[in-house]
């Protein structure tokens, strides 16, 4: 499979859309942190110490039976700025990974794992699945990690578990965090509220890419802070207990919103879909807030001829990379946002339901 | 309005932040927005887990009467300083974790209120831990046999427990 295939191939596992509980919640994902034993971590290491941690894990991938020949391998100094750029859009690797000259990934052809070598750790496994599904991303990630340490020497302290670059992910190493779309909370600003008391039980809340992105298109990610002291499971079921938790004053809030202000929001939400399927101009951030409004208005059946994945995929295609690679030419802001206008046009077309 | 950083265009994108109760309202032009970065507001880009990391191991470096805080010691593996590691917030190393032993320890319990993993056992790197495990589950359930004096199982469990213990003894 090609860097092309991965590109133009919009659509992760992910982004299909259709998990449990898939109105509300976006994806599931799971991040655990490894390392080597006696090699020094990737911010000391030197290149030959980085590349030969690539090949290990290359070679751990490929001699094993349930792995081998379904992952592709990226090196991040053969890639260029915006091929780089597309694969943090759509979350396949992390900022930090894409600046990183000794950094590399593997990503298995349906997307639904990436394995970063040489981020922050030697190895960091993420898996990602559509809707409310930590359980399998664990039982994926897990199985990974087995595979990887069959052939690898880990870092394992028995007291202190993974060891880690950064003492805030040592233990389990383990980061598990779900994206939320919660329109109707944030109308009726009951968001902040609820995202003051999960800080309070060990949970973070980000935006849709990172710190401070806070409520773009009303998307955030929430995820576990503590990683030493729970266990795996525990740590899972104390976000999924939390999610369960939010995703049901979200659908309140939407009922409420529906039998409160039905007509206003039946305006609102077709507004939003008029002006993306006719506008000519738009940045990212209008285009993020309309997808999220018409989205609702599909949750809530109050747009009837349109598919839901629309705003799993299109806040993918929007980002500003990727319209660049899928139009093949560098564009500025301004030609950015008359080529979004035009794909968002399209797209929504393809995807009326006839 | 115009722009309360380059002062030149029009402001476009308005933000409100509230600290501690105090709050600043930001109005940028859609070009000084971007360049802070696509739509990460982020008004104070130096602030990251690792320097955040790094404030609290510095404060906590604070000498305690009698004891020499101020040590530097080197990890014997990589050589990072423990100053080097509270400057950056992360080790240089595995053996980091041995070298700086005692200071981690309260770190870990500041951070995470624990510093003992219960979590996932590897097979190979932890295969003594997994054994180790097991004998506890063992013995805490040939207590209970035993209260319940079932004495039958609870032989067939010391047998259990004595096998596994030979195994940690020839792995010695």
């Amino acid at each position: 499979m090609s860097l092309d295939d991965f590109i133009y191939n919009s659509k992760s596992l992910w982004m299909e859309g259709n998990g449990p509980e898939a109105d509300v919640v976006l994806s599931s994902r799971i991040r655990l942190a490894r390392n080597l034993r006696n090699v020094p971590f990737p911010h000391k290491a030197n290149l030959e110490q980085a590349d030969k941690i690539i090949k290990q894990v290359f070679d751990a991938i490929e001699k094993s039976s349930e792995f081998a020949g379904q992952f592709r391998c990226f090196r991040m100094k053969e890639l260029t700025h915006l091929e780089r750029q597309i694969l943090v859009e759509k979350h396949l690797i992390s900022p930090a990974l894409a600046e990183s000259e000794k950094g590399a990934a593997f990503i298995k052809h349906d997307e639904s794992v990436s394995i970063m070598v040489n981020e922050e750790d030697h190895i960091r496994i993420q898996t990602l699945y559509p809707g409310l599904q930590m359980e399998k991303a664990w039982q994926l990630s897990t199985k990974i990690d087995d595979v990887l340490e069959e052939r690898l020497d880990y870092a394992f302290d028995e007291k202190k578990g993974y060891l880690t670059a950064c003492p805030t992910n040592v233990g389990t190493g383990i980061r598990v965090s779900v994206m939320l779309h919660l329109p109707a909370l944030n109308m009726l600003n009951q968001s902040n509220g609820i995202f003051t008391t999960i800080g309070q039980v060990g949970l973070t809340v980000r935006g849709l890419y990172g710190e401070g992105s806070k409520g773009l298109g009303n998307i955030y990610q929430i995820s576990n802070q503590l990683t030493l002291g729970q266990s795996e499971e525990d740590i899972i079921n104390n976000l999924k207990g939390v999610t369960k938790q939010i995703i049901e004053h979200e659908r309140s809030a939407r009922e409420k919103l529906l039998k409160d202000a039905g007509i206003r929001l039946q305006d609102r939400v077709g507004r939003a879909y008029g002006i993306l399927s006719n506008s000519y101009i738009i940045s990212s951030q209008e285009a993020m807030e309309l997808l999220s409004d018409v989205r609702l208005g599909i949750d809530l059946n109050l747009i009837k001829n349109l598919d839901s994945r629309i705003l799993n995929e299109m806040m993918i295609l929007i980002r500003p990379a990727y319209l660049q690679k899928f139009f093949g030419q560098e564009l500025n802001e301004y030609e950015r946002d008359i080529k979004r206008a035009s794909l968002l046009r399209d797209r929504l077309k393809q995807s009326e339901i006839k | 309005m115009l722009c309360t950083n380059c002062k030149k265009r029009p402001a476009t994108v308005h933000y409100t932040k509230i600290v501690n109760g105090e709050k600043t309202e930001m109005h940028l032009c859609q070009v000084c927005a971007k360049e802070i970065s696509d739509f990460q507001f982020n008004f104070e880009p130096n602030f990251s887990i690792h320097n955040l990391l790094a404030g609290l191991l510095n404060s906590m470096a604070e000498p305690t009467v009698g004891i020499d805080y101020q040590r530097n010691e080197h990890c014997p593996s990589c050589g990072m300083s423990f100053n080097e590691f509270s400057q950056i917030g992360r080790f240089g190393c595995n053996e980091c974790y041995s070298a700086f032993e005692g200071r981690i320890e309260p770190i870990l319990k500041r951070i995470h209120g624990s510093s003992v993993h219960t979590g996932k056992v590897p097979r190979r790197a932890g295969g003594e831990l997994k054994v180790k495990r097991e004998i506890d589950l063992l013995k805490a359930e040939l207590d209970r046999v035993v209260k319940l004096e079932e004495y039958e199982k609870a032989a067939e469990i010391r047998d259990k427990i004595r096998e596994l213990e030979k195994q940690l003894d020839k792995n010695k």
